[in-house]
């Protein structure tokens, strides 16, 4: 019974994934970086504030800064783990073996997905202790963090089904690394960059007419920003002046949920169909 | 019926890599594929093997169509490529119980079928060894017993025996004639012919993706029997000899090796008459000291038999 649930693909890629040496180095650099950050920003609050307390505020600020920084971390990393899935099984020639397994198209894909999202998440796991000094100075509520947390999943897990339909419609790794962190580059700051141009563009033109704002493609950009949803989250007041700004009154996580869910659907759909000769319609 | 072939084609772009590929064969057959390079053995076999598509016609495992269920025909053929790797940092029981997994054996059946196999290649001392540790043919025996771990019908091996040595190739050639005892239809591909021969039930020669020709190994070596060639070796007096042998009537396209006294020739005559060939030259004082017939073996079949389709 337990065989039915159980995914082979899953299995063995976390057995490897353990074993190997670069997961460990990588988690322990991805570490060092938290603790180096951390320990940083406590020493210039303690020695440049002029008080040797350390207030909710500044925990606060602390935690945002932490936040976005994992969120980097993070988009930096799935695309390593993920756009070498399917070609380097190709490259060292063992993907042909797997595909005459009985498995389907769907375990094997999800298998891979599924053993790079949980070494992810082992990495933000990993890095909990240090948000428990964010806790213990306070200023930051559980629902905050359990929303950012939300965020970090729903967006790796986005651009690690990106990273595999790339790996699996790519004939190289590297093609496949370069598009993936391309794309991952696109949805972290051009989309960013896009808004910027938009909002100046509002801007001027706000000089001219009283009119109030409308500008659903500039809110498109920063709802599909992670960078800007963080902001909205941890700053309130920031969705209310981007509301005044576009003049769309939607909260965007709602459209950044629905586009990042779509975009994982997709990329896996199109991954499943790929992965092996299409018997039916090649005819 | 165990493999049925229909109007198999495939192309790449404008070229032909399969043309209208047909080919039955039944059950516990061993079927030997042969062919020069690029003849197309492993497309025929991909294909069988469900990771290529025909471009046109089907092929059948035990009534299942290739192209049609090919999840159905996964289930029933162990694939064994031409070139392969395997994951570094799995041991040789990891890797074959990751396979086992892979076709939803459960984990009770893979603990009694993983010695078992390793046992079946000679691999059990090698069980808790790094898999890309191991040596070439090792490798290459692992990947057999991995084939094998679904117990399919049908075995597609694309040559198993490559880049072996001569030991190798013989434990390989020992595992599967013990595998065809299991009544398995194996379909192995070959360079090397003359090992095929004597393990085969049936060839099947390819070139430039058409099958030219398919039978028994006998039935195939006859077709070339009608032209044999002798050796002939002299202790000397080879111009003597020459003439003598000159005048046989069965004999024709003499050739004569004078460093090494030895003359060969085409010989046309039954068996009774290459006796009095011999009796009368011993009569007539040549000093024959051996007379051997070269075999022929399947590399001459080969041969000829793709020159023909060429000439056509
Ligand atoms: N992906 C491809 N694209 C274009 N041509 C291909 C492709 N794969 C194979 N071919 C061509 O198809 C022909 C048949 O190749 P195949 O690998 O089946 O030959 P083979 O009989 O297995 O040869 P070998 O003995 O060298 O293994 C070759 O001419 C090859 O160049
Ligand atoms: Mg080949």
């Amino acid at each position: 019974m337990m065989e039915r649930f159980s995914n082979p693909v899953l299995l063995k890629e976390l057995k490897l994934r353990f074993r190997a040496f670069k997961s460990f180095s990588g988690l322990m650099f991805y570490l060092a970086v938290l603790c180096i950050f951390v320990a940083g920003f406590l020493l210039i609050y303690t020695q440049f504030s002029g008080t040797s307390f350390f207030r909710p505020n500044d925990s606060f600020t602390m935690f945002a800064v932490l936040s976005v920084l994992q969120m980097g971390l993070v988009m930096f990393m799935t695309p390593g783990l993920t756009a070498g899935a399917i070609s380097t099984e190709r490259e060292k020639q063992t993907l042909n073996i797997l595909l005459t397994t009985t498995q389907s198209s769907t375990q094997i894909i999800i298998g891979k997905l599924l053993s790079s999202v949980a070494f992810l998440i082992l990495m933000l796991v990993a890095g909990l202790p240090l948000y428990s000094l964010v806790f213990l100075f306070g200023g930051v509520s559980p629902s905050q963090f359990i929303t950012i947390f939300l965020l970090y999943l729903v967006t790796l897990v986005a651009i690690g089904s990106i990273g595999i339909m790339f790996s699996t419609i790519t004939k190289k790794t590297i093609v496949s690394m370069i598009a993936t962190y391309g794309a991952m580059i696109f949805l972290g700051g051009i989309t960013a960059f896009f808004f910027f141009i938009g909002v100046s563009m509002e801007q001027m033109s706000m000089g001219m007419s009283t009119a109030t704002p409308f500008s659903p493609i500039t809110y498109f950009w920063a709802s599909i920003n992670p960078g800007a949803l963080m902001v909205t989250i941890l700053y309130p007041e920031m969705a209310n002046s981007l509301e005044s700004v576009v003049g769309i009154s939607l909260p965007i996580w709602v459209v950044y949920l629905i586009f990042y869910i779509l975009l994982t659907a997709f990329c896996l759909f199109v991954a499943i169909r790929k992965l092996r000769a299409n018997m039916k319609t090649n005819r | 019926m165990m493999v049925d072939i229909k109007g198999l084609t495939k192309k790449y772009g404008s070229f032909v890599a399969l043309n209208n590929l047909n080919l039955t064969l039944d059950e516990g057959v061993v079927f030997g594929f042969v062919g020069a390079n690029g003849a197309g053995k492993s497309t025929t076999f991909s294909i069988l093997a469900t990771l290529l598509s025909p471009t046109s016609g089907d092929a059948f495992i035990n009534g299942k169509s290739v192209v049609r269920e090919p999840k159905e025909v996964r289930k029933l053929i162990g694939y064994m490529p031409d070139f392969f790797g395997v994951y570094d940092q799995l041991k040789a029981d990891e890797y074959l119980d990751f396979y086992g997994a892979s076709y939803g054996l459960s984990a009770d059946e893979r603990k009694v079928l993983i010695p078992q196999l390793l046992e079946l290649v000679n691999l059990t001392h090698k069980r808790y060894e790094y898999v890309d540790l191991l040596s070439r043919g090792m490798k290459q025996r692992l990947c057999l017993a991995r084939s094998l771990i679904h117990d399919p019908k049908v075995l597609i091996l694309d040559e198993p025996a490559s880049g072996l040595d001569p030991r190798a190739r013989i434990e390989m050639r020992d595992i599967l004639k013990h595998l065809k005892s299991m009544g398995k239809t194996i379909l192995i591909s070959s360079h090397i012919l003359p090992e095929l021969a004597e393990m085969c039930d049936e060839i099947g020669v390819i070139d430039n993706g058409k099958l030219i020709a398919h039978g028994n190994v006998a039935a195939i070596q006859e077709q070339l029997q009608g032209d044999k060639r002798v050796i002939v070796k002299v202790m000397d007096q080879l111009e003597k000899a020459r003439a003598f042998f000159e005048e046989d009537p069965y004999i024709s396209s003499i050739e004569v090796a004078d460093g090494k006294k030895e003359i060969s020739f085409n010989y046309r005559g039954k068996t009774e008459d290459q006796v009095n060939l011999l009796r009368k030259a011993l009569l007539a004082d040549i000093p024959i000291y051996t007379l051997t017939e070269e075999e022929k073996d399947l590399e001459d079949v080969f041969m000829a038999i793709t020159k023909g389709a060429d000439e056509a």
